[in-house]
C-alpha cells in the first residue's frame, strides 16, 4: 500500500506531467486564461488519463509485449514496437466513445467537458503517461494509481497557473513579455516550486 | 527544378523561422521537446526527426487529401504520423541507442506534437504536395532554432560543454567555471524559452499581443475605453 502511495505522490507532485515534463504545454498554454475553463480541462484530462493508462496497460501486457500472445499459443513475437500506434488509436477511440457516452447519458455533464474532450486526443499529457507506463513496466494496480496520480497532477498545475494568470492581468509586464513570454517565466517558477517536493520518500 | 524556388516556396521555408515562428508566435510544439534540451546532441536528433516526420506527414497527407472523408480526418492523419514515428523510433534504436535511450518516451510523443498535426491540418490538406513538404521542412525548422538556442545555453552553462566538448573547465577539473546546476532542471528552459519570445517581440514589435483590456489611468480618466 505505502509503495502506491509513493507512487502518487511522485506521479503528481515530483514527476508532473505538465511541469517537470513539459506535457500537455500547448493545451496549458492556451486554456489557461481562466481558473473556471482550467478547471474543466483538468477534470477531462483525469478522467481521460483513469481510463486510458489501465486500458493500455492490458492492451500491452496481452497483445503487444515480447512473448505477450503466448497465451494464444504463438512465441517468439514481439510486437511492441507496434505500441505507438495502439496507444493513439486507443486514445483516440476511448475520448470519441466517452463523448458519446456522456452525450448521451450525461449531458449536463458533457456540456461542461465536451468542448475540451477533442483537444485531448492530441494532448501528449495523455500519449505521455501511457509511454512512461509501457517504459517503466508497471503492473495493473500500478498503472491506475499512476493515472489517477498523473491526471490530477496535470489538473492542478493547469488550476494554479490560471489563477496566477488570472491576477497577473493587473500587473505591468514590459511589452514585449506580455502573454505568452511571462506566462513561461510563471510556469518556470512553479516548476521550481515543485521540484521542492523531490526529496519526499514515503 | 530551379524554377521551383521562387520566391512563394522561399517564404513557404523562412517564415516559419522568425515571422512565424511555431513555438514563440503559434504556441505549437512545446509539448515534447523542451525535456530533451539538456544536451545539444540529444536536441539535435530531436530537431532532425521532428522535422523529416513533419515534412513526410505533410507530403503523405497532402498527396491522399482529396480521398480522406473529413469526418475522419483527424484518425487518418494520426496513423500516417504514428507509422512515421515508429519508422524514426526504430531507426535510431537501431543505429543510435544511446541516445534514443535519452530520448525515452519524447520521440514517441512526436504524434502528438501540435506542430505535425497543426501543419497536416492547416496547410497540407488544402496545398499540394510538394508546397506541403517544404512546408514542413520550414516549420521544423523553425522548431529547430528554437530547440537548438535553448539546449546551447543550457549545455553551455549547465554543464560547460558543447556537444559533449569542454568549453568552459569546470572547477572540479582545475578549472574556473562552477557549472550552473539548475540550467539542468527542467525550470531554466521555461525561462530561457520566454526569454527568447521577449527578445523575438522586441525585435518585431508587431507580434506583441493585443492585450485583452486595459487598466483605466483614473489620474487622467482615459484609456480603457477600448
Amino acid at each position: 500500500m505505502e509503495a502506491y502511495i509513493s507512487l502518487f505522490i511522485k506521479a503528481v507532485f515530483v514527476e508532473n506531467l505538465a511541469l517537470a515534463f513539459f506535457l500537455g504545454m500547448c493545451t496549458f498554454l492556451a486554456v489557461s486564461k481562466k481558473i473556471s475553463t482550467a478547471i474543466g480541462l483538468g477534470i477531462a484530462v483525469m478522467v481521460v488519463q483513469v481510463i486510458t493508462v489501465p486500458v493500455n496497460n492490458v492492451i500491452y501486457h496481452t497483445l503487444l509485449k515480447e512473448d505477450a500472445l503466448a497465451w494464444m499459443g504463438i512465441t517468439g513475437v514481439d510486437l511492441s514496437f507496434l505500441a505507438l500506434l495502439s496507444c493513439i488509436g486507443m486514445i483516440a477511440a476511448l475520448v470519441q466513445m466517452l463523448e458519446m457516452i456522456l452525450d448521451k447519458f450525461f449531458p449536463a455533464l458533457y456540456h461542461a467537458l465536451g468542448v475540451f474532450l477533442p483537444l485531448i486526443t492530441v494532448n501528449c499529457a495523455i500519449l505521455g503517461g501511457s509511454l512512461f507506463m509501457i517504459e517503466r513496466d508497471y503492473d495493473f494496480t500500478q498503472s491506475v494509481v499512476y493515472g489517477v496520480g498523473s491526471g490530477f497532477g496535470w489538473a492542478l498545475a493547469i488550476t494554479v497557473i490560471a489563477g496566477v494568470r488570472e491576477k497577473l492581468k493587473y500587473s505591468d509586464i514590459p511589452k514585449g513579455l506580455e502573454g505568452l513570454g511571462i506566462t513561461f517565466i510563471t510556469a518556470g517558477l512553479m516548476s521550481l516550486g515543485f521540484m521542492a517536493f523531490s526529496g519526499i520518500q514515503l | 527544378m530551379s524554377a521551383v524556388m521562387n520566391s512563394e516556396t522561399k517564404k513557404t521555408l523562412t517564415d516559419p523561422l522568425v515571422n512565424n515562428n511555431p513555438i514563440t508566435l503559434q504556441v505549437l510544439g512545446i509539448c515534447s521537446a523542451l525535456a530533451v534540451t539538456s544536451q545539444m546532441s540529444t536536441s539535435l536528433i530531436m530537431a532532425v526527426a521532428l522535422t523529416a516526420v513533419t515534412a513526410c506527414s505533410s507530403a503523405a497527407i497532402s498527396s491522399i487529401r482529396n480521398h480522406i472523408p473529413s469526418s475522419i480526418r483527424i484518425i487518418v492523419q494520426m496513423t500516417i504520423i504514428a507509422s512515421l514515428v515508429i519508422v524514426v523510433d526504430q531507426v535510431l534504436k537501431a543505429f543510435a541507442y544511446e541516445v534514443s535511450k535519452q530520448l525515452s518516451v519524447f520521440v514517441g510523443l512526436i504524434i502528438t506534437n501540435c506542430i505535425v498535426m497543426g501543419r497536416a491540418e492547416a496547410y497540407a490538406m488544402k496545398n499540394p504536395p510538394m508546397a506541403s513538404f517544404i512546408d514542413g521542412i520550414g516549420n521544423g525548422l523553425g522548431y529547430s532554432l528554437i530547440l537548438i538556442i535553448v539546449a546551447f545555453f543550457r549545455e553551455l552553462f549547465g554543464s560547460g560543454k558543447l556537444l559533449g566538448i569542454d568549453v568552459f573547465t569546470l572547477t572540479k577539473d582545475g578549472g574556473w567555471y562552477d557549472p550552473n546546476g539548475l540550467m539542468l532542471l527542467p525550470p531554466s528552459a521555461f525561462f530561457i524559452i520566454g526569454i527568447i519570445i521577449w527578445v523575438f517581440r522586441q525585435w518585431k514589435p508587431d507580434q506583441n499581443e493585443v492585450p485583452d483590456f486595459k487598466i483605466m489611468d483614473i489620474a487622467h480618466g482615459e484609456g480603457g475605453h477600448h
